[in-house]
């Protein structure tokens, strides 16, 4: 019996994740990406391996989710991710007023936490702000973007799945009664266009899940939400450095190299292809990433930059949930051979593939459960000398 | 309201089976914006078929290096500002001494496998990130963190080396950086493919690498520190085998 062909479109954290694990399963695996691997969202989130403690009071779902797939990323993938921690950090009677409902929170989502008196709190982090009033070490980590995806999509291809970059779903292929069975594809290297065919499309193009859906008359609910970060020329901390208080703007201060990098915020868009980087929202990283680390102020701005979140439009801006949502298009809109997966996470990107692999199998009736808890991924250089 | 500037982006094309020719696009720019914000919006609203690599945007993947009037330029951190005038020209293409897969894209695949075949690390304790600073000056609590490696494996410096433009075979000075910060003494196993032509002595210290390297990795200097490491090793096998 001939292998099903999945084709993912998108090889951000969700499509490069979906093709590792259905790779696994036994699938012939196609993956069309209109750039190279990252260029959307994925390649300028923010880096930080979440453990939950961002969402343990207002989202337990996502939090559970952060902390449960954050022990398993440490294990999988260590070559991408700085595992040193975090600290949750109050700074006045507001922030003083969350301890409590963060305490509990962190309990009922199974967060490890270690409550810190500032001196103890300096000591690990001379650079954070020494007026703080009282800190929480979490197991946060922070991670390499695009080598995150890398080392998935390396896995992928070792066993089988092809990447084709720089190629852009243009439309679908419909059998006429409604059901997708393949896409057209441009081509851009070569500026042609050639159609492939699958048993099972996977819509993985994140924030832009709306067009694809849309090309098969179905559609999805996610809300395109974009964020700035500012990243400054100096690693003051080793640590993902969080405010602690209700999520909001400019809140977390995460390492990365030699530098640190303050995000993010929260707006609305029209145009997803170019989103500009607001200078309003540039000097408030400033002012909100000095309050947690004063040392800002007197560093250099090395990058400026945004990127855009697809939430599921549950409610707005940033209560919108963080989890993440697989539609199956026959359910949703009676079309067959579509799957859409969206929302969510870098951190819980090994989730979101499970789930979408597990309605994938589903649907075509395979029997082949997720093994992806288990698997070390390859080195992320890999994915450049395989054959493809 | 931010400045604006209209500058003249020269655009290297080169699809599979041409040669490469430019192609121009006139636009208005904020002069603090980056080279790769002008270039991303040429794709956005000028010229879908225009292909360029980028990730992070902030100078960690290193995807997004190009030639930029001529000099290697990470161009996620490069603002136009610094590349040119008001009324002028930004001349972009692609890295050297990397196959081109198109436009302003190439393939990194053979830096890639160098830096496997080195063992080069990507990730390792935060004291031995720093460039030489001897082990006993490093701060013992600093021991217990791990940080990604300087490197963010770019290439620019392989496109600015003269020796690479010579030979294809040659390591290159990023993997020799690679190979110098996990030693030879820790991988005497690394001294056959460091201690060769193409090893350290391709390299006539021209020092373009460390240059253009965005990242402070040195490679320049790194591969003459290498130079000592690979003679103390060789005397170490003479030692050992009298
Ligand atoms: C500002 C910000 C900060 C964040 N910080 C964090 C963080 O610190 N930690 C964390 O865990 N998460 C974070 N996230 C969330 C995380 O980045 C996203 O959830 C994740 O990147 C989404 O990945 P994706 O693969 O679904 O989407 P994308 O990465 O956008 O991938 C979709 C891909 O589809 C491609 N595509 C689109 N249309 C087509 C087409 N027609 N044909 C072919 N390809 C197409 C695009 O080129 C793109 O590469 C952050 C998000 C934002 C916006
Ligand atoms: S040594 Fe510097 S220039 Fe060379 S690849 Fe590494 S970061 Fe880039």
């Amino acid at each position: 019996m001939s292998k099903p062909h999945a084709i993912i479109v998108g090889a951000g954290f969700t499509g490069t994740a979906t093709a590792h694990d259905l790779a696994l399963r036994g699938f012939d695996v196609t993956v069309i990406e209109r750039g190279d691997i990252c260029n959307g969202t994925s390649g300028r989130t923010h880096g930080l391996l979440h453990c939950g403690g961002r969402y343990a009071v207002k989202d337990q779902e996502s939090a559970i989710e952060c902390i449960d797939e954050n022990i398993i990323l440490r294990k999988i993938v260590p070559g991408v991710i700085e595992p040193n921690g975090g600290l949750f950090i109050a700074l006045n009677e507001s922030d003083l007023a969350y301890r409590d409902a963060f305490i509990a929170g962190c309990q009922a989502c199974h967060i490890p936490l270690e409550e810190l008196t500032p001196a103890q709190a300096l000591r690990l982090e001379p650079n954070i702000n020494p007026k703080l009033l009282t800190a929480f070490l979490v197991p946060d980590g922070t991670f390499d973007p695009l080598r995150l995806a890398l080392s998935f999509a390396a896995t992928a291809k070792k066993n089988g799945a092809k990447f084709r970059t720089y190629s852009e779903v243009k439309s679908l292929i419909l059998d006429g009664q409604g059901g997708v069975v393949g896409v057209n594809v441009l081509e851009r290297a070569s500026n042609q266009t050639h159609e492939l065919r699958g048993d099972i499309l996977v819509n993985a193009t994140g924030a832009w899940a709306g067009e694809i859906a849309e090309m098969a008359g179905a559609s999805v609910p996610v809300k395109p939400s974009p964020g700035v970060m500012v990243a400054y020329d100096q690693r003051f901390v080793e640590r993902a450095i969080n405010r602690l208080n209700t999520p909001g703007d400019g809140d977390i201060v995460l390492p990365q190299r030699r530098m640190v990098v303050v995000g993010t915020t929260s707006f609305e868009i029209d145009d997803l292809d170019y989103v500009p980087v607001l200078e309003e929202h540039v000097k408030l990283m400033l002012e909100r990433g000095a309050e947690l680390i004063p040392g800002i102020r007197n560093a250099r701005v090395r990058g400026k930059y945004m990127a855009t979140r697809p939430l599921i439009s549950s409610g707005s801006g940033r209560s919108a949930a963080r989890t993440f949502k697989c539609y199956d298009h026959k359910e949703t809109h009676n079309v067959d051979g579509l799957v859409t997966i969206t929302g969510g996470k870098a951190t819980t990107l090994r989730a979101m593939a499970e789930g979408t692999a597990d309605v994938v199998c589903r649907k075509l009736g395979i029997n082949a459960p997720c093994t992806t808890k288990d698997v070390l991924l390859l080195s992320y250089r890999q994915y450049y000398s395989l054959p493809n | 309201m931010s400045e604006k500037w209209n500058i003249t982006l020269k655009v290297s094309r080169q699809k599979e089976g041409e040669t490469p020719h430019f192609d121009e696009y006139k636009m208005e720019v904020d002069p603090d914006e980056y080279v790769l914000d002008a270039v991303e919006r040429v794709w956005a609203f000028m010229d879908r078929t225009v292909c360029f690599r980028h990730a992070c945007h902030h100078s960690t993947c290193g995807a997004c290096g190009m030639r930029v009037n001529n000099v290697e330029k990470l161009t996620c951190i490069t603002s136009i500002r610094d590349m040119c005038q008001d009324g002028g020209t930004l001349k972009v293409e692609p890295l050297r001494n990397f196959p081109v897969i198109s436009d302003l894209a190439v393939d990194m695949g053979s830096l890639y496998n160098r830096l496997e075949a080195v063992g080069a690390r990507s990730v390792l304790p935060v004291p031995e990130a720093e460039i030489e600073k001897p082990a006993s000056t490093w701060d013992p609590a600093d021991q217990q963190y791990i940080r990604l490696a300087d490197c963010i494996e770019c290439g620019l410096c392989i496109s600015a080396c003269p020796s690479a433009a010579t030979s294809s075979g040659y390591l290159g000075p990023a993997v020799l950086a690679g190979a110098q910060a996990n030693g030879l003494k820790r991988n005497p196993e690394l001294l056959q493919l460091v201690d060769a032509e193409d090893g350290v002595w391709r390299c006539h210290s021209a020092f373009e690498c460390s240059a253009v390297c965005p990242s402070l990795v040195d490679p320049a200097r790194r591969i003459m520190n290498l130079r000592t490491q690979v003679f103390t090793e060789r005397f170490s096998r003479l030692f050992h085998k009298a």
